[in-house]
């Protein structure tokens, strides 16, 4: 806190020193603010896309639905998806990741505090890039796969948002990835080995990793679609010779990892919880965060079951169908540990303890229809039906969703200071749990059926009329929890419980510091002895006797010494510069001309803030 | 960038420096960003429906010889980086000059051949293989300028006194040499996969 007072000019202007307001946050760098911003931007969007569902659940409800034109329907659902993958359950994990991280591994903060910055507005900007499009011609309606050459011929620019949307996104998710990894392989506190690592970091880790390495794939075949919309490329262009199946290959070689870097932080997530709310260690620790790793491998071998119904030829259908049937293993160790965990505890039936068990258990569902696809012709027959869209909320809505959720309920004392109602949340979990088995617990029927997805209307007489009925009265029930949830936020704003360090009873580090946690997060940097450290200090096991007991760190301590990193304009400079460029190339797409000043005058303000974060240092002294 | 973030009372767990950390993980994403380029352009340099096919248009020689000088622009990074571990700004700055020069040379050799190919009629619209052509070495081309930016910026950074101490402005020169040697490399690879190796 050296810079109170002082204002260094080392930099190309004035260092921002505002700590609150609006200045405050847009020049934060502090990893427990960037988290906040991250969940409430994630928050915004969950509500937005669940709008979304609801029109999509209005227009099918009966037969021969009018509320939205087909036209309409494909923005609406694919936008859904879109939101929901890249701006909901991707940046919520993230902003957990961004809060607990450096708490659970005994850090000051991230390694790059500035990067962190940097990535949550490029993700925000983003995101309001894509959503744009809804008033400059038309959002994306290709769906969120966007197969070639249907999003590279349709006529509306929402395809080119597309393109140029995801990339932006994908800048941040890698600039979070680099960040992530080189902050829990080089700041754990001292002693914290990775095998003491609390699960969710070690999922985090993977995760990261997986990142890492889809995002640049991904990049490619979204330029190669930008190139052949905007520039008249061929890179699938049937008449040219293209070849539509690259698309394929390029987007679920990035999109089978992306499932698992969806769903790998809500399984850390669980598996802290789970432990602190049957008040026993997890079992089998090694089991669960070597599987974790064995499945951020496998999942770069599977991708092709997304293309069974392509004609690849038996030998790439059978050779996928046996790995994505063996993926299923290291899932299937997980699930044992977590019901090891439970067995035999002393179990409390919390919020985050309801959401957990809602994840384990709508995430075997999803995991087990998920098998059913392996089989390549079980898959020919479910291949575009609504059986696919069962399964995939099962584990992404089931299993993410719920993970997240149980992660908010858990560490919301920790974010805030004070609790969220217990009652009210509860309430939150049924009319989530209920609403949402109504609504795709249906979709497994319908889709055998022969119900198929993407399709606007359905016909009377199809015998589709009454799931689709139930359904839509589910989704309606999920709007209800969501507003539930909004309320029991309010509630605790104004009058919550007061936390205190520890509510749970927790057995990692963050429940040893206050709550709020100070801007320093550790007076001391801890010391850690062992795998759920801060249980062992608190009941004195394996602690040497004649050792003094240990004081719960946090509150009015004596830290003149630590220097934290300064504010930072950059960041936010940086990431404007991007969205600037990429209107550019839209100009560029629709022939209005101008295009090239665009993009010229968004890398030059990119590529200027870049230099001026170059030669400002980290931390003003 | 190459600033060293976190506050210098943190000693890091594996001892390795956070930013290095940083830039082999970024290396490592790029890995994928140019082995899907590549893999695209395997696929297609055999499906030429119109316009030149990669033999016929491919100037060997004069590609030999702008290769061979990006090549030698990693022979003057690392005489760079050894003259700044000496605490020679004077020699950090020419030799890192020669570097930005080498890579200036090479891109200016890439718009030359880029303009040749055009006249000749291929073009990014012209077949599968220009389209994947272009774009592969266009964002090579694109890496490299990147990094004759930020040669330019260590220089700047050199004579304002911003590498110093020396073991600042080691780490930091390394970090930048580990990009340049790293599009280097890929330079090595796009050279013998797309024009040496032989189509049919």
């Amino acid at each position: 806190m050296a810079m109170a007072g002082t204002v260094a000019r080392r930099g190309l202007f004035a260092r921002p020193t505002a700590k609150t307001g609006v200045w405050g946050w847009m020049t934060t760098v502090d990893h427990k603010k960037i988290g906040i911003l991250y969940g409430v931007t994630a928050f915004v969007f969950f509500l937005i896309g669940g709008l979304e569902a609801i029109f999509i659940r209005l227009q099918l409800a009966g037969p021969n639905g009018k509320i939205l034109d087909a036209e309409l329907y494909n923005q609406f659902f694919t936008m859904h998806g879109l939101t929901m993958i890249f701006l909901v359950v991707m940046p919520m994990g993230v902003a957990l990741m961004n809060f607990m991280i450096p708490l659970m591994i005994g850090a000051r903060d991230v390694a790059f505090p500035r990067l962190n910055a940097f990535s949550y507005w490029v993700f925000l900007l983003g995101g309001l890039f894509l959503y744009s499009s809804f008033f400059l011609g038309g959002a994306p309606d290709g769906g969120w796969f966007g197969y070639a050459p249907l999003s590279t011929t349709l006529e509306t620019q929402g395809m080119t948002f597309y393109s140029l949307g995801l990339q932006i996104l994908g800048i941040a998710s890698l600039a979070g990835a680099v960040n992530f990894i080189v902050t829990i392989v080089n700041m754990r506190a001292p002693g914290m080995t990775m095998m003491r690592l609390p699960v969710f970091i070690w999922m985090s880790l993977v995760t990261s990793f997986l990142l890492l390495f889809a995002m640049p794939v991904i990049a490619v075949a979204l330029f190669q679609l930008m190139f052949d919309r905007v520039f008249d490329a061929n890179f699938f262009r049937l008449s040219a010779g293209g070849d539509p199946i690259l698309w394929q290959h390029l987007f679920w070689l990035f999109g089978h990892p992306e499932v698992y870097i969806m769903i790998l932080p809500a399984m850390g997530i669980v598996s802290d919880v789970l432990p602190t709310f049957a008040r026993k260690p997890l079992f089998g620790y090694a089991a669960l965060v070597f599987a974790g790793i064995a499945i951020g491998v496998m999942g770069w071998g599977v991708w092709a079951h997304h293309m069974f119904a392509v004609g690849l030829g038996p030998v790439a259908n059978s050779a996928f169908a046996l790995s994505t049937m063996f993926i299923a293993v290291p899932t299937g160790v997980k699930i044992f540990n977590w019901l090891g965990t439970l067995w035999g505890g002393d179990i409390r039936f919390k919020p985050p303890l309801l959401f957990a068990l809602g994840f384990v258990s709508m995430f075997i569902i999803g995991g087990l229809s998920g098998v059913t696809h392996a089989i390549v012709p079980s898959d020919a027959q479910q291949t575009d039906t609504y059986y696919i869209v069962a399964h995939f909320h099962y584990v992404l809505f089931g299993g993410a969703i719920f993970g997240l959720f149980a992660g908010l309920y858990y560490w919301w004392p920790k974010f805030f200071g004070r609790m969220l109602g217990d009652g009210i949340g509860k309430l939150h979990f049924w009319l989530m749990f209920i609403g949402f088995n109504l609504t795709f617990g249906p979709m497994h029927i319908l889709g055998l059926q022969g119900q198929p997805r993407r399709t606007y209307t359905y016909p009377e007489g199809m015998g589709w009329d009454v799931w689709n009925f139930v359904e839509t009265i589910g989704a309606f029930v999920i709007g209800l929890s969501a507003l539930t949830f909004l309320v029991n936020v309010v509630a605790s704003r104004r009058r919550g419980q007061e936390a205190g360090a520890d509510p749970w009873d927790g057995r990692t580090l963050e429940w040893s510091i206050s709550s709020p946690p100070p801007e320093h997060n550790f007076d001391e940097i801890p010391v850690v002895r062992d795998r759920d450290d801060f249980w062992h200090r608190k009941y004195r096991e394996n602690v040497p006797a004649g050792e003094p007991a240990p004081v719960i760190a946090g509150g009015a301590g004596d830290h003149g010494h630590i220097h934290l990193p300064s504010p930072s304009y950059f960041p936010l400079l940086a990431a404007i510069g991007i969205p600037i460029a990429a209107y550019g190339v839209v100009l560029i797409g629709r022939e209005v001309g101008g295009g090239p000043i665009v993009i010229a005058a968004g890398l030059l303000l990119t590529l200027l803030s870049v230099f001026g974060w170059a030669i400002e240092p980290g931390t003003e002294e | 960038m190459g600033t060293h973030e976190v506050a210098a009372d943190h000693h890091t767990s594996t001892g390795l420096d956070n930013t290095k950390l940083a830039m082999w993980g970024f290396l490592g994403s790029e890995c994928l960003f140019f082995g899907s380029l590549i893999s695209t352009y395997l696929l297609y340099r055999n499906r030429v429906l119109s316009g030149p096919t990669p033999h016929e248009i491919y100037d060997i020689p004069y590609t030999s010889v702008s290769s061979f000088v990006l090549l030698m622009s990693s022979l003057t990074m690392v005489l760079a980086l050894a003259a700044i571990q000496r605490g020679d700004h004077r020699g950090l700055r020419v030799w890192l000059l020669a570097t930005a020069f080498l890579g200036m040379t090479f891109i200016g050799g890439q718009i030359y051949e880029f303009t040749t190919f055009v006249e000749e009629g291929l073009k990014l619209q012209t077949s599968t293989f220009g389209s994947s052509f272009f774009v592969l070495t266009g964002f090579h081309g694109a890496h490299v300028t990147v990094g004759i930016l930020m040669l330019l910026m260590l220089v700047g950074m050199s004579l304002a006194g911003r590498l110093d101490p020396v073991s600042e402005g080691s780490r930091k020169v390394e970090l930048i040499g580990l990009y340049w040697h790293f599009v280097d490399i890929v330079w090595i690879v796009i050279f013998m996969i797309v024009y040496l190796v032989p189509t049919n």
